[in-house]
């Protein structure tokens, strides 16, 4: 009898999961296996966001001393620019729709693939492709425009390596509208019989939402990235106001997208958190529907807010009271989605395994990112901090406290689904927990000197500002110890960890009803749904005294 | 070394900026305290296998409930857009008494002109209690100008102009810095206000080494640049004449109407084929790499400076 039957569990089906179906490099590389996709994605951000991480590591070195006594400015500007653009294009927006959203969206709605499968596979070799355009940037000296690449600066200032690093870029863009396009099909064309888009877990909702702004944002990207090529290369009088062109222009595109792209990094985080956190609280997720319009109204009004970037560009005073008033609107969505996931702790049954800690460290960080943002929204106080270290705090609250964590959370949530493997849970603990302490060490002082008036991209800073520069060197070391540690155990629970069970939380969700790790083409029968998400008791009652073994059991019916 | 811990509030606008930071602090921090003190009081109570009462939901957590919440988030932050927004379109224009003072802007450093054409280079002397309009131009990418004292700041923008103003109420010497990244040096594009009481700063401006205003420098361009060959009224050539233009509305050949303002008028020096003037021939020359930003500038002061004559035709 195998470990499997000793445990309970049904015996393996006849065919091998996914992971072993083939172990040539080419059964990998030409893969259009869903889940075998997101593995690679998965190795490739996860390069990726160690490269950006090393970076900001010598940034935040540097930046112990006022005056610098490490770096030259110029090294300087390019680390924090090669920063911005990895974390941003070649981590953040990749990150949990290309790596969870690929791996789970097929299985949640019970699909036994995504709908284009050679264009997701397409796709990943063209963020390959754009990783080396960038790469080559760096490598053949640098980019010093910052991520955000404003003009006249980035098209006829800066001497360095502009064009191999827009075309990253570019084609990284195209990477994320052919990914977007599969979510949107695969949403729409491949639910299994009986789940409806009101039985639709919020992950696939989130990642549904984050598709549609992907697909409609990226091109206005491309375009403003392809005008700066032009000027820069060709000589095409776009931006140069010296030859009739206008350099705010650029800004107005470039945040057209940069705006959305905001929530491409942020909604597939609340998609998870949404997962997490019934699970563990073993309640409904309290207002289900309320959660889903609050997504799909942050995917919309997320494009009309740009211009709240730009209250001091010199935009007109109407087009900031317009942006201003809708920005304040957008924080509404935002805001039922934190009272609606603290309102399901209520009478819950939680317990507090790594996950749940993390989905918890998402809520707080994104709750005080979230908070930080009606400072920005309002007109006098944004002129005043803006362009300082308060956004910059501000921003890695929503995007790093927010979705790294939640990428975290998820990442120990389904790793015993994606590897089979149980991990050694005192550690993923012990991680969650430095983490949250080593991100607001980090990031709180920022506050701080950001109010007080330091302004960001400085290499050199007035010296009354150190005390805060030091507090956040300090705390980032304790943060990149928190992103190390899971590389460690995670690592080492592939080969010695234990064999994780089909539903190893009791959660609600088709994805938990396939083996671990799913097959090839994830069910071996068509699965029928005939309820909602989050089943985890009665309606109208709170959170039942079942045991995750009876909880389990109930679910794999 | 100015206090790690504190921001002097230097101006009249630096009041009314603190005063809402300092609400949406208390409103924010209240809802922190509201939203990790539930967190924190379920996780304790709601933890799994503690005796606390579960059954069915009360009926209050309803969806009334939801839509509740809804409308006091929506309600508060239509006030605070209401509050901050007023205080914003309050302090939108200059009072036309305010201090003139160009500002030009350039990789890496602040150039600062007074209206007696005392000159200065990352320093800036404005007086209290006065307000002081800045008008600024940058000569080659954005720049930002920022003095967190003040609480103001703005992008210095090439191909256009901006303008800020404040006014002093504390005398001292306040950072002036660079908030949009410009590139190799922009953290060393600092400089220094220093604020002075009046008859200070009347005594400082006698001080300085005696240079024209700037209406009188653009007045020596307007000829040495060949614009009189042509603009003035005495010329052959039928070309517009400039006194009483600013401000006025002008017809142009094309059938708009633009009003004659800073950048109309940088524009034409710069790109006159652009906005040809009705009944005139597009035979302007462009300047276009003749003149800085710092010429134009003058230039432009000094046909501001007709407009107080009247027209001479």
């Amino acid at each position: 009898m195998t470990d499997a039957l000793l445990a309970g569990e049904l015996p393996l089906p006849p065919h091998p999961d996914y992971l072993r179906d083939g172990s040539t490099v080419w059964s990998w590389l030409a893969t259009t296996d869903h889940k075998r996709i997101a593995i690679l994605y998965a190795v490739t951000i996860t390069v990726f966001f160690f490269l950006g991480g090393a970076a900001i590591t010598a940034v935040r070195l540097e930046l112990f001393e006022p005056n610098g006594w490490l770096l030259t400015s110029d090294t300087y500007n390019k680390l924090f620019s090669f920063h911005g653009i990895i974390m941003v294009w070649f981590f953040l927006v990749p990150s949990i729709p290309n790596t969870f959203g690929n791996f789970l969206l097929p299985l949640m709605i019970g699909a036994p693939d995504v709908a284009f499968p050679r264009l997701n596979l397409f796709s990943w070799y063209l963020t390959i492709a754009a990783g080396a355009f960038t790469v080559y940037a760096l490598v053949a000296g640098g980019v010093d425009t910052g991520w955000t690449f404003y003009t006249p600066y980035s098209s006829m200032f800066s001497n360095t390596h502009v064009f191999a690093a827009a075309a990253g870029v570019f084609v990284v863009g195209f990477a994320s509208i052919a990914t977007g396009v599969n979510f949107i099909a695969t949403t729409h064309m491949l639910r299994a019989p009986g789940m409806t888009w009101f039985r639709l877990p919020l992950f696939v909702w989130a990642v549904y939402a984050t598709s549609l702004i992907m697909v409609l944002a990226t091109p206005v990207l491309a375009i403003s990235l392809l005008l700066v090529i032009a000027e820069r290369v060709l000589g095409l009088p776009i931006f140069d106001p010296a030859r009739g062109g206008d350099p705010i222009l650029f800004q107005h595109l470039f945040w057209f997208y940069s705006h959305p792209a905001v929530y491409i990094m942020v909604l597939p985080a609340m998609g998870v958190v949404s997962e997490i956190i019934p699970c563990f609280a073993r309640r409904r997720i309290f207002g289900y529907d309320f959660m889903v319009y609050a997504m799909l109204a942050i995917a919309g009004i997320g494009f009309f807010v740009w211009g709240h970037h730009m209250f001091v560009s010199g935009q007109s005073a109407l087009a900031s009271l317009v942006f201003s008033f809708l920005s304040f609107i957008i924080a509404v969505p935002s805001a039922i989605k934190v009272f609606n996931w603290t309102a399901s702790l209520y009478r819950g049954q939680i317990s507090f395994e790594s996950p749940m800690l993390y989905a918890l460290g998402f809520v707080g960080l994104f709750t005080t990112g979230g908070l930080s943002g009606l400072f920005l929204a309002s007109i006098p106080v944004d002129i005043h901090v803006t362009d300082t270290y308060f956004v910059v705090a501000h921003f890695h609250y929503i995007m790093v406290g927010g979705s790294v964590s939640a990428f975290f959370a998820g990442l120990h949530f389904w790793w015993p689904k994606v590897t089979g493997k149980l991990y050694p849970e005192s550690w993923a603990k012990f991680a969650a927990i430095l983490m949250y302490a080593g991100f607001n060490m980090t990031f709180l002082p920022q506050f701080f000197a950001g109010y007080l008036g330091m302004p960001r991209r400085y290499h050199t800073y007035p010296a009354e500002f150190q005390i805060y520069n030091v507090m956040s060197s300090a705390g980032a070391a304790v943060l990149a110890v928190a992103y190390l540690l899971p590389l460690g155990y995670l690592g080492w629970s592939l080969f010695y960890g234990g064999k994780a069970a089909k539903n190893p939380w009791g959660a609600t969700g088709l994805e938990w009803t396939a083996t671990s790790p799913p097959p090839p083409k994830n069910f071996d029968r068509q699965p029928r749904v005939d309820r909602g998400p989050y089943d985890y008791h009665a309606q109208g009652m709170s959170a039942g005294t079942d045991p995750p073994e009876m909880q389990s059991a109930r679910d794999t019916r | 070394m100015n206090s790690p811990f504190r921001l002097p509030e230097a101006s009249t606008h630096a009041v009314t900026v603190d005063h809402i930071f300092y609400l949406l602090l208390l409103l924010s921090g209240a809802t922190a305290v509201l939203v990790f003190g539930l967190i924190l009081l379920f996780a304790v109570r709601y933890r799994r296998g503690s005796s606390a009462k579960r059954g069915p939901m009360p009926e209050i957590l309803s969806r009334e409930f939801e839509i509740g919440w809804t409308v006091a988030t929506l309600l508060t932050f239509a006030f605070l857009f209401w509050w901050a927004s007023s205080a914003d379109l309050g302090s939108l224009a200059a009072p036309p008494s305010a201090l003139e003072i160009h500002v030009v802007a350039k990789q890496w450093m602040w150039k600062t002109q007074h209206p007696s054409g005392a000159r200065e280079i990352n320093a800036l002397h404005v007086p209290l209690d006065r307000p002081v309009h800045l008008l600024m131009s940058s000569q080659d990418v954005i720049h930002s100008f920022f003095v967190p004292a003040f609480r103001v700041k703005k992008d210095v923008v090439p191909g256009r102009d901006t303008d800020i103003w404040f006014q002093a109420s504390k005398s001292g010497t306040f950072p002036l810095l660079c908030a949009e990244y410009c590139g190799t040096n922009h953290s060393m594009m600092r400089g220094k206000i220093v604020v002075m009481r009046q008859d200070d700063y009347a005594g400082w401006l006698v001080q300085q080494p005696e240079g024209d205003d700037l209406a009188h420098e653009g007045a020596k361009l307007f000829v040495s640049q060949g614009c009189s060959g042509c603009h003035a009224a005495s010329s052959n050539v039928h070309a517009p004449r400039l006194a009483g233009l600013y401000g006025r509305a002008v017809q142009l050949a094309d059938g708009r109407t633009v009003s004659a303002d800073e950048a109309y008028i940088r524009d034409s020096i710069l790109q006159p084929k652009r906005d040809v003037v009705a009944g005139y021939e597009p035979v302007m020359p462009s300047f276009k790499g003749l003149l800085d930003d710092g010429e134009i500038q003058s230039l432009t002061a000094y046909i501001r400076s007709l407009s107080k004559e009247q027209p001479d035709d």
